[in-house]
């Protein structure tokens, strides 16, 4: 194990430091100086060739842990769901949760904020806190109490947890497995409005400000839930929001022909709220990206649509799809990588993220110019369930770091 | 009841007429497949009238197989089968191993090992005889998938009115009733449109599905409205069994806003045709005196006209198996 390495010859990204050429000195798996340094004597040197060096991801709101596809895709750290069986609300299966995938991934368990994710009683947030978790959520469901969501904000924020919310009316929901509209029509599919949407964020944004505390929606995905989300920043409202690449790069017409790999949630929606998405990404609105990484085998998969498991695996295809927005000129390569690792360990008050001195080594090495085709079949994920099959894309991680030592 | 007074289209060689492997849908048809399909039951409805005997699909096995509860259709699948001479075995869902926690897929391949000819399904899920399609090398029929497609019951209900009316370019057809639920309503608007109708939907908004309007038609909430000049009404049963809770306050106030009396059958054309793909709720939807009219219901034709074109649908998607010259 070699903890101890410079890595030169970068083009170095840091979310807090900009962009420069250099290099990396790792000293006992920490950041030890960035850019031009003295090689102290007897340190290994490895030639990073002028590629990309990055910190490595930090994948918040998994929900299988799927280490190979994590690692593949540059994700040393990863905020993992509450839906587990069983589910993470108690301090025993949260402690258990954090030590699984290490050292070569930290896994910091979203604990449930509420009693098996039921909505009625509060879980036991400080202990839950104590034995390793590093945010609360209310997992894929939604509170539909008001008073019990209230009080989850307001318990949540005095111990300082974000809470991590899903920005969906169940009532509007219903069994809905698509967005109302023309496709859902044409396919005859259980789908409600994308008006379930904003209609949970209204109300969560503003039981949060009237307790000050952080919420994160994992997920937003509608025109009318980003109006939302910005006009609650500008008033000081503690909120972020997250989005995965299917929802921005996809809209519902992907589900034609009962494509159950599309089948994700929230359902993916139309053209017009997908261009919300890529817009609420250029202005700075969408704070993190994430791959929501959810593999599904075929017995799961291979169903009629209604009766199949959403979720997609996304953990590998996470960068390549991403830089595909740099390209497009939507965000820039600082900002990509802020949304990959340093927003996404602020949210969960982890020290991680940046290439700052005295931050751990947690690095990834890519060449954003490779090309490569998204193969199923080939994903090294627990299953390859991607709405993305076939699609060539650009941008693979070469090497990967988690407190220096080298995983891929 | 009018004899036909169809003329066939001029018929293509062979199978270039209906280059498809299976009738899962409506939908991805040519408006003159759907025609060729028309005028391939034309003969059988002749034909059953007259009880001529027809073996052109002796030592073939046909298999039903219903994942859903059926009564009519899949009666009329089995007659149409038999009338043609086909074996014809049928498979309940309470029967099935499906109940046991088999797959689809495997029932799917189950199905294909036996080596049948043809396999006529219905299921509660919508895709789910797409998904069977994919995976079996006979044809498959669709008898109805969730709240997708009936793509049989859009031919019969296409053939009756093209008998009854002499065209369906033109007309202006009305559906009313649970659109959200009804696979019926979407066959029907893809094989309407298709053929050049002008189709209007109605329902109350807690039942219209969201985006309709893309698909060529005309929703409108108001009945009385919609029926202004019909050419045929369409009604559709509430579905109470497909509903996760009261989509209507409750069948008297459906029956005072979008059920079909005499009075307003009135605002229609005169002799404007009344259809139901059935089971009714008499006094619900429509009214027994409207269901009953002795000129204007073509509710048993419209059952008639299933036969033939189950019958003709058999008949044609069987032809490349059985070396049909110029389909093989």
């Amino acid at each position: 194990m070699i903890r101890d390495v410079a890595l030169l010859n970068a083009d170095l990204v840091c979310p807090t430091g900009g962009s420069s050429t250099g290099g990396v000195l790792v000293l006992d798996g920490v950041i030890a100086a960035t850019g031009v340094f003295e090689l102290p004597d007897g340190v290994a040197t490895i030639d990073c060739k002028g590629k990309t060096l990055a910190p490595a991801i930090v994948d918040l709101g998994v929900f299988t842990i799927d280490i190979p596809a994590f690692h593949a895709g540059g994700v040393v750290r990863v905020g993992l769901m509450p839906d587990q069986t069983p589910v993470l609300d108690e301090p025993g299966v949260v402690q258990r949760a954090a030590l699984i995938g290490r050292p070569g991934l930290w896994i910091h368990p979203i604990a449930a904020a509420t009693r098996a994710l039921a909505g009625k009683d509060l879980a036991e947030m400080a202990m839950n806190a104590a034995a390793g978790a590093k945010a609360v959520g209310t997992g894929e469901r939604w509170i539909a109490d008001s008073g019990v969501m209230r009080k989850v904000l307001a318990y949540a924020g005095d111990l300082g947890l974000t809470v991590i919310a899903q920005a969906e009316d169940a009532g509007i929901l219903g069994n809905a497995v698509a967005t109302a509209g023309e496709t859902a029509t044409r396919m005859g599919l259980p789908s409600a409005p994308a008006l379930a949407e904003p209609l949970a964020i209204a109300r969560d944004l503003m039981l949060a400000e009237e307790t000050g505390a952080k919420l994160h929606f994992r997920q937003v995905t509608t025109a009318a839930g980003f109006d939302l989300i910005r006009a609650a920043k500008r008033r000081g409202v503690h909120v972020t929001c997250g989005i995965t690449p299917a929802h921005l790069l996809l809209s519902d017409i992907a589900m034609t022909d009962f494509r159950t790999f599309s089948h994700v949630s929230p359902p993916l929606r139309d053209e017009s709220d997908r261009q919300a998405c890529l817009a609420a990404l250029a202005d700075g609105t969408i704070d993190v990206l994430c791959s929501g990484h959810d593999p599904r085998g075929p017995e799961e998969k291979r169903l009629p649509f209604a009766d199949s498991a959403n979720g997609m695996a996304g953990a590998g295809t996470l960068l390549a799809l991403s830089l595909g927005m740099v390209r497009d000129g939507l965000i820039t390569v600082e900002r990509l990588v802020t949304m990959l690792s340093a927003t996404p360990a602020r949210i969960m008050g982890l020290e991680t993220g940046t290439l700052a001195v005295g931050m751990p080594a947690d690095l990834m090495l890519f060449d954003a110019g490779a090309p490569w085709l998204i193969d199923g079949d080939k994903m090294v994920a627990l299953a390859g369930n991607t709405p993305f099959d076939g699609l060539p894309v650009q941008g693979k991680v070469l090497r990967l770091w988690k407190g220096g030592t080298a995983l891929i | 009841m009018p004899a036909s007074d169809h003329s066939p289209a001029t018929l293509l060689p062979g199978s270039a007429v209906f280059p498809h492997r299976h009738l899962t849908g409506i939908a991805g048809l040519m408006p003159h497949e759907i025609t060729f399909l028309l005028d391939e039951a034309e003969q059988w409805v002749e034909a059953n009238r007259a009880k001529k005997r027809d073996k052109r699909l002796r030592g073939l096995t046909q298999i039903n197989a219903f994942f859903e509860n059926s009564t009519r259709t899949l009666l009329s699948f089995e007659i149409a089968g038999k009338r043609l001479r086909a074996d014809v075995v049928n498979m309940h869902a309470a029967q099935s191993s499906v109940k046991k926690g088999e797959t689809l897929i495997d029932t799917a391949m189950t199905l294909n090992a036996m080596r049948a000819d043809v396999i006529v399904i219905r299921h509660g899920s919508s895709g789910a005889v797409r998904l069977i399609a994919d995976k079996v090398d006979c044809p498959v029929l669709n008898a109805g998938d969730g709240a997708h497609e009936h793509p049989t019951q859009a031919l019969l209900d296409a053939l009756t009115i093209r008998r009854r009316r002499g065209s369906i370019h033109n007309q202006r057809v009305v559906i009313c009733g649970d659109l959200l639920h009804s696979r019926v309503a979407r066959s029907n608007i893809l094989a309407l449109t298709a053929l050049a109708a002008e189709v209007r939907v109605c329902a109350p908004s807690t039942l219209m599905p969201a985006g309709i309007e893309r698909m060529g038609v005309t929703p409108f909430t108001d009945f009385d409205a919609a029926l202004e000049g019909a050419d045929v009404v369409m009604m559709l049963r509430l579905q109470n069994e497909r509903m996760a809770g009261g989509f209507v306050p409750s069948n008297r106030e459906f029956h005072l806003r979008y059920g079909l009396t005499l009075k307003r059958l009135a605002k229609a054309r005169p002799g404007a045709l009344v259809m139901h793909p059935g089971p009714m709720n008499r006094g619900v939807e429509i009214d027994s005196a409207v269901a009953d009219h002795v000129d204007q219901s073509a509710i048993t034709e419209q059952v008639e006209m299933g036969v033939a074109v189950r019958m003709a649908c058999l008949d044609v998607l069987t032809r490349r198996a059985r070396g049909v010259k110029g389909w093989a």
